[in-house]
């Protein structure tokens, strides 16, 4: 549990613009009639990422209103659910894993270059480029230590991977997301131990494997 | 060693081809009308037959699971609910399903839902897995264009499939909570009874299985239950993904049978224990659920739920979290107790109030600043904790706490000791009660 209330500058307003409206019309109609209310979670996350990853109460409203439900029903899914940010964040949102696989893995290292580069959690840098909460488990553990940056995951860090990493985002330069060791997925380092057979050794040679330039899949951005 | 011919996650790492045409090479969607034309006793039985256990943590039979649901009635529709909220630390299997694998998973929730009279299926995915989401939405639109799901497929047995997701809240992986937020409400277990399969989704019979569990019944159905139960030990049947984490050399996920002897596993495909076998320290082999098991206990020790289970742990999502000597294990603890305390919903007293308290009793026996007799307390209170909470969070925090005390009493002990030889200009305050 952890108290969480609504930011003390709220905006004046908020409307989702014609796409994500209509985006969220075709999201209620995924649930039985008179069963709107289940669309709450995904009609605030489009809002969210709407207005810079953060929540405004009009949003909460906004969304109220589009549901039928009453504002205290869709203000208490807002602050109960932790990926709802209710105040401002970095143009760089980092969700720095800090679970106990993480750790083991050497998450501290990370967590002391978030400390020096970006200050404490919570906190916007004065470039508005930066800021960093610490979550729990984000589910790559056999990548870890990990961050999530936005809705990217970053895995397999080392401090100074993650320094380059955060330098080429500051910069503007492109960053590939994933692991940052040249991993495909959770794959063990240096070479298949199973699935050889269709993918041979290198995962790239096997009569399986996508094409004969072997570019992996997971460099596609989606 | 599992051979390869044996794995049904045939595109687990993404090195093939994650689209529908690759899928259909490797083996999906193939002859599922054939399947569906047997029936669905003849699934059921075959699943119960196949000796599956659920693989999102409690291990319950899959088959027996699908018995439970209601005969069809149009008034309130079945549903399938999968439970795509992976969240327990260290486990990353559901999300390699998810976006190398799609098709086993649709093709899977087809079957299962078919098997229990569902029409609709829901698949709840975890907020954060934004690009896990993508790729199986991608998928279930192609199954839609190929018309392999569909109101008007070429199965037959009308179905839609709707991936849903959350935002960020552990308990939402817990059945209840999770249809309590598909609902659209916070996610707060409900008190069972009555069980999802009676009132679940929308007060309409519902099953909820994870991932693994309905993306292996297709293959299970075309290569037969007896060879799905050839694998493991008795009552312990089947292949399962291990996602190995922490001081390996390689840590990954993988596919293997179940039972294999944890040395083995280790050995084949994460590169062995980083520094030798002797320096391992201890393993939480299911998931941060599960209490610690110390090394001497579990390097020879077979993978499967009856042996974990005896020894006092349990194999829980096959998260095998790796600690060597090295580790600091009280405050690797302290931070999965800082997880249950983070993760409560707070509806119950005891998890509530207790995850919390045993976090900063467990941050000062971290530093040594606690009396030794704080150590029984902290457990007696784990057992307060344990069973008298709606849903399993109260178990699951507390265990993990008793596991550090069974097995390293004497590491606390130490750390106190060293810090009560030590002068210190800070007084140390601790009373009768160790509430802060």
């Amino acid at each position: 549990m952890t108290v969480r209330r609504l930011a003390e500058v709220q905006p004046e307003s908020f409307a989702f613009t014609p796409e994500n409206q209509a985006w969220c019309e075709r999201e209620m109609k995924k649930y039985p009639p008179g069963r709107q209310a289940s669309a709450v979670v995904p009609l605030l996350w489009k809002a969210q990422k709407q207005n810079n990853y953060w929540l405004p109460k009009p949003a909460i409203e906004k969304v109220a209103e589009m549901l039928g439900m009453p504002f205290i029903r869709v203000l208490e899914v807002a602050t109960f659910y932790t990926m709802f940010n209710l105040s401002p964040v970095g143009k760089f949102y980092i969700q720095f894993c800090g679970t106990t696989p993480c750790v083991l893995a050497g998450a501290d290292a990370i967590k002391t270059v978030l400390l020096r580069r970006v200050g404490e959690q919570n906190h916007v840098t004065a470039d508005g480029l930066f800021s960093w909460l610490e979550v729990e488990c984000l589910g790559a553990c056999c990548n870890a230590p990990m961050v999530q940056i936005n809705d990217d995951y970053y895995e397999d860090l080392t401090a100074e991977n993650f320094e380059k990493l955060l330098d080429d985002l500051a910069a503007g330069h492109p960053v590939k997301t994933g692991s940052q060791i040249g991993r495909v997925t959770s794959e063990p380092v240096g070479g298949l131990t199973s699935l050889t057979t269709l993918y041979g050794v290198d995962g790239r040679s096997g009569p399986q494997s996508i094409g004969a330039s072997g570019v992996p899949q997971s460099k596609d951005k989606d | 060693m599992l051979d390869d011919k044996d794995r049904i996650f045939t595109n687990l790492y993404g090195f093939g081809d994650r689209g529908l045409k690759g899928a259909r090479a490797r083996g999906a969607w193939d002859n599922t009308k054939g399947l569906i034309e047997k029936g669905k006793d003849w699934i059921i039985n075959e699943m119960k037959a196949s000796g599956l256990r659920g693989r999102g943590g409690a291990g319950f039979p899959t088959g027996l699971k699908w018995s439970f649901m209601p005969k069809p009635d149009p008034a309130r529709p079945s549903y399938l609910v999968v439970n795509a909220d992976e969240s327990e630390p260290g486990t990353c299997k559901d999300r390699e399903i998810m976006r190398n694998d799609p098709h086993l998973l649709i093709e899977g929730c087809l079957i299962a839902s078919f098997a229990m009279g569902a029409h609709t299926c829901y698949v709840y995915i975890r907020g954060e897995y934004i690009s896990e989401r993508d790729h199986l939405q991608r998928a279930v639109d192609e199954a839609y264009e190929a018309r392999l799901v569909g109101k008007d497929n070429v199965h037959g047995w009308p179905f839609d499939i709707i991936v849903h997701h959350g935002a960020g809240a552990y308990i939402c992986g817990e059945e209840t909570a999770l249809l309590e937020s598909l609902e659209g409400k916070k996610g707060m277990p409900r008190l069972k009874p009555p069980f999802p399969a009676n009132m679940g989704l929308y007060g309409s019979p519902t099953t909820v299985n994870n991932v693994e569990s309905i993306a292996v019944a297709p293959t299970i159905l075309r290569r037969s239950a007896a060879w799905f139960a050839s694998f493991g030990a008795k009552n312990n049947s089947g292949t399962k993904l291990f996602c190995v984490s922490g001081h390996v050399n390689k840590p990954c996920n993988v596919e293997e049978a179940m039972s294999i002897p944890f040395r083995e596993l280790i050995d084949i495909h994460c590169g062995g224990i980083r520094g030798g076998w002797d320096n391992l320290l201890a393993v939480i082999p299911g998931g941060s659920s599960v209490p610690c098991v110390p090394a001497h206990e579990i390097i020879d020790a077979p993978m499967d739920f009856d042996t974990l289970r005896d020894l006092k742990s349990g194999l829980g999502t096959a998260a095998v979290i790796v600690m060597d000597k090295s580790t600091d294990i009280v405050r690797a603890i302290t931070r999965i107790s800082y997880f249950y305390k983070h993760e409560s919903c707070g509806q119950c007293t005891p998890c509530r109030e207790g995850t919390g308290w045993m976090w900063r009793v467990l941050t000062r026996m971290s530093e040594g600043r606690a009396q030794k007799r704080e150590i029984d307390m902290l457990f007696d209170v784990t057992k307060e904790i344990e069973g008298h909470t709606i849903c399993a969070l109260g178990d699951a925090a507390a265990w993990p706490v008793q596991g550090l005390i069974r097995h390293f009493r004497g590491e606390i002990e130490k750390r106190i000791d060293q810090y009560t030889a030590n002068p210190h200009s800070d007084p140390v305050r601790i009373t009768g009660v160790a509430a802060e």
